[in-house]
């Protein structure tokens, strides 16, 4: 980096901090009391934003000059090459290894952490599955679904409903719920394959708001806003049991459904539906012009998606022993969506990344846990500018045709 | 009857507010259809602004229509430079990238602006101060319309036709349509489509902040999450009168606005908002057009 290019860039971050600082500054530094009529003012914050916007400034437009040039080194490559990491992590010799290992550390967990370490493993667990589910709707089909969470609000829903009337355990609603799920997918996806793109999102926001909307005013049905407490934990063959034991027992069958469903995911994504699934995300017409059936492939990935999401809602139920409309909120669909986009669309393993990174990162960190909503919406957007294929990229099976040996 | 013309005014005013955030979805939608996910915020971040200074200079001791008037303009100035920012940052640098990418940054944007707002100022909700004094020649109408009911149709009125005569008769508004009409056709004949790509961003953020302030002094109180129903709200009158149509977004405003206010008038105030998402959900499935819209073929 020459010596001009370096004046150029802390000329560039000084204007942009200077303009930052400008907008900010009303909304960081005064504060108004309108009722008692006084002001506050905090200069401080002033010099915080100053400082802070000159650095990420200066971060943005290095990035920015990277990015721009190695687009254009892009352009000129034919084939797209891996980071070392991921050939790494896809040589079988290392692969197969590390996911023993993995796979061990997973069983071990509950038996070397506290209580307090594996309900957070549990929820991280949860928000996996959540976000392989969105995985095959957003990034696989390239469907924006923005009203996810009604699908998880549809599971949970149901296992708390048929336990509190009809008494119904765990195991019996597991499978029920997933049927709810996979109903309510294919009937709110009916309407909606007709959209594209942006209107699909937007008509599945509003559906997730309706589903939240209504179970927090109809009082009869879902017991509003004050939700339904005293869920039954999983049984286990009537054994009785304590709350630290249930909670491993709920870790183990997490990690079971975590395991079935990268299964599942990563075997469709190959599978002739995966295919289709991906020449509808890249170009629709041409797609059907392919002879495959739009439709059929769309409610497929709408309703796998939800019932995903349904199965974990009757986990999350059985986890927390209450619910209410407040856990299913348009930022709880977002925060999946976060965790995808930051994952990598279209990838099982990036996504898992993410889950794990988005849901542990801001637990550990507690001393950011105000900015956690924050974070996850500048993540968005810089994953989007500065890697849009997000953090492991998706690739795609390769078939190889041995001419000599068919000839 | 009066029960019906209340409705009807509340409905009015309410619809004006919307149409005012529609005109801002529409004409970004209409140049480079993209569903700027963030406007409500924009929106949002107007009320606060005028929160702000007319917090200031009340404490001041300044009378309430002079400070109505100086909060809406300065507002409106903050706003517009908000929304030229986020145009910046978020979807400049994806002008060439797949169709869903500026979407998601644009949720992240919404998200990150939300945030901002409540981390900067407060989580809960702040008494915007009375800004619009009761009128002595409105006492008349009071039974079914109040004195800022009536501040918030004639100004959105206003600010309404100022925006047609702009559109239709001045160079940018010309350079506008055309690059609405084809963006890379405008672009051979000279116009410099980033700019309009800013000044549209520009004006419709203005237009929101109109509103933002608007809606604080009449509804008296604002928060943080405000922007995100008033967002799809108005989205769904853009939606309703035909996305990228400017008199199809004001249309659209009232229809919503008389809709919401009929519904939970008559029919129950519970479901006030399901309402709307009903409409939403409904006209995209039949008439995605919306009612000014026309039916477009893809190209492929």
């Amino acid at each position: 980096m020459s010596r001009a290019n370096i004046l150029r860039y802390l000329k560039q971050a000084l204007v942009a901090s200077l303009w930052l600082s400008f907008l900010t500054l009303p909304i960081m530094v005064i504060r108004v009391d309108t009722v008692e009529q006084t002001v506050t003012w905090r200069w401080m914050h002033l010099a915080y934003m100053a400082g802070g916007s000159f650095v990420l400034a200066l971060i943005w437009y290095i990035m920015m000059e990277r990015r721009d040039l190695s687009q254009a080194k892009r352009e000129l490559e034919t084939v797209e090459r891996d980071s070392a990491l991921m050939r790494f992590l896809s040589d079988p010799r290392f692969a197969r290894p590390l996911m023993a290992f993995g796979l061990l550390v997973a069983v071990a967990f509950p038996w070397f952490f506290s209580l307090y370490q594996t309900n957070i493993l549990i929820s991280a667990l949860i928000y996996v599955v959540l976000g392989l589910g969105l995985n095959i709707t957003v990034g696989l089909a390239g469907l924006l679904d923005l009203g996810y969470v009604a699908f998880y609000a549809v599971g949970a829903y149901t296992y708390a409903l048929l336990n509190h009337h009809f008494h119904l355990g765990f195991w019996a609603v597991l499978p029920l719920g997933a049927v709810m799920g996979a109903f309510f997918g294919i009937l709110l996806g009916f309407p909606v394959l007709r959209l594209r793109g942006d209107y699909l999102a937007i008509v599945t926001l509003g559906f997730g708001q309706i589903v939240r909307l209504v179970l927090e005013n109809w009082g009869s049905f879902s017991y509003g806003p004050s939700g339904i407490s005293n869920i039954d934990r999983p049984g286990l063959f009537g054994i009785s049991y304590s709350v630290e034991q249930a909670t491993t027992y709920m870790y183990y069958i997490m990690v079971v459904l975590v395991l079935l469903t990268i299964f599942v995911t990563a075997r469709l994504k190959d599978s002739r539906i995966g295919r289709a699934w991906l020449a509808l995300r890249e170009d629709e017409i041409a797609c059907q012009a392919m002879g495959i059936d739009n439709t059929r492939a769309k409610l497929m990935a709408f309703s796998l998606g939800a019932t995903l999401a349904a199965l974990m809602g009757v986990v999350f139920a059985a986890k927390t022993t209450f619910i209410n409309p407040a856990s299913f909120t348009f930022m709880e669909s977002a925060m999946i969506l976060a965790i995808v986009v930051l994952g990598g669309m279209g990838s099982v393993l990036g996504v898992i990344l993410g889950a794990f990174l988005l849901m542990l990162l801001p637990e550990y960190l507690r001393a950011f846990s105000e900015y956690r909503m924050l974070i996850f919406g500048a993540t968005m957007v810089l994953v989007m500018v500065f890697r849009p294929e997000g953090l492991v990229r998706a690739k795609r099976k390769v078939y190889k045709i041995n001419v000599e040996a068919a000839g | 009857m009066e029960y019906f013309l209340q409705l009807f005014f509340g409905g009015l005013s309410r619809g004006s507010v919307y149409a005012l955030i529609a005109l801002g979805y529409t004409m970004v939608y209409g140049i480079i259809e993209l569903i700027n996910f963030a406007h409500g915020e924009i929106y949002m971040i107007g009320a606060f602004m005028g929160l702000i200074v007319a917090g200031l200079l009340t404490s001041l001791g300044w009378p309430a229509l002079s400070v109505l008037a100086i909060a809406l303009v300065i507002s409106v100035l903050y706003s517009a430079a908000y929304g030229y920012t986020v145009e910046k940052i978020a979807y400049k640098p994806l002008r060439n990238a797949p169709r869903l990418a500026p979407l998601i940054s644009a949720i992240g944007m919404s998200i990150l602006l939300q945030n901002y707002i409540m981390l900067a100022q407060t989580p809960d909700f702040l008494p915007f101060p009375r800004l619009i004094p009761e009128l002595a020649f409105m006492e008349r109408f009071s039974n079914y319309l109040g004195t800022s009911d009536m501040f918030i149709i004639v100004t959105s009125f206003v600010v309404m036709v100022a925006l047609t005569l702009f559109i239709k008769f001045t160079r940018m508004g010309k350079a506008m349509r055309a690059t609405a009409q084809n963006r890379k056709m405008a672009m051979l004949v000279g116009v410099n489509v980033d700019q309009v790509i800013s000044v549209t961003f520009i004006i419709g953020s203005s237009l929101a902040a109109v509103g933002g302030v608007l809606i604080g002094a009449h509804v008296g109180q604002i928060n943080f999450a405000i922007g995100f129903l008033a967002g799809i709200k108005a989205f769904t009158a853009a939606v309703l009168g035909g996305i990228g149509s400017i008199p199809g977004a004001m249309l659209g405003g009232l229809v919503l606005g008389w809709a919401e206010s009929f519904a939970t008038g008559y029919i129950s105030s519970d479901y006030e908002d399901v309402f709307a998402f009903l409409l939403l959900v409904v006209i995209l499935i039949f008439r995605p057009a919306g009612l000014l819209g026309k039916q477009r073929a893809q190209k492929v």
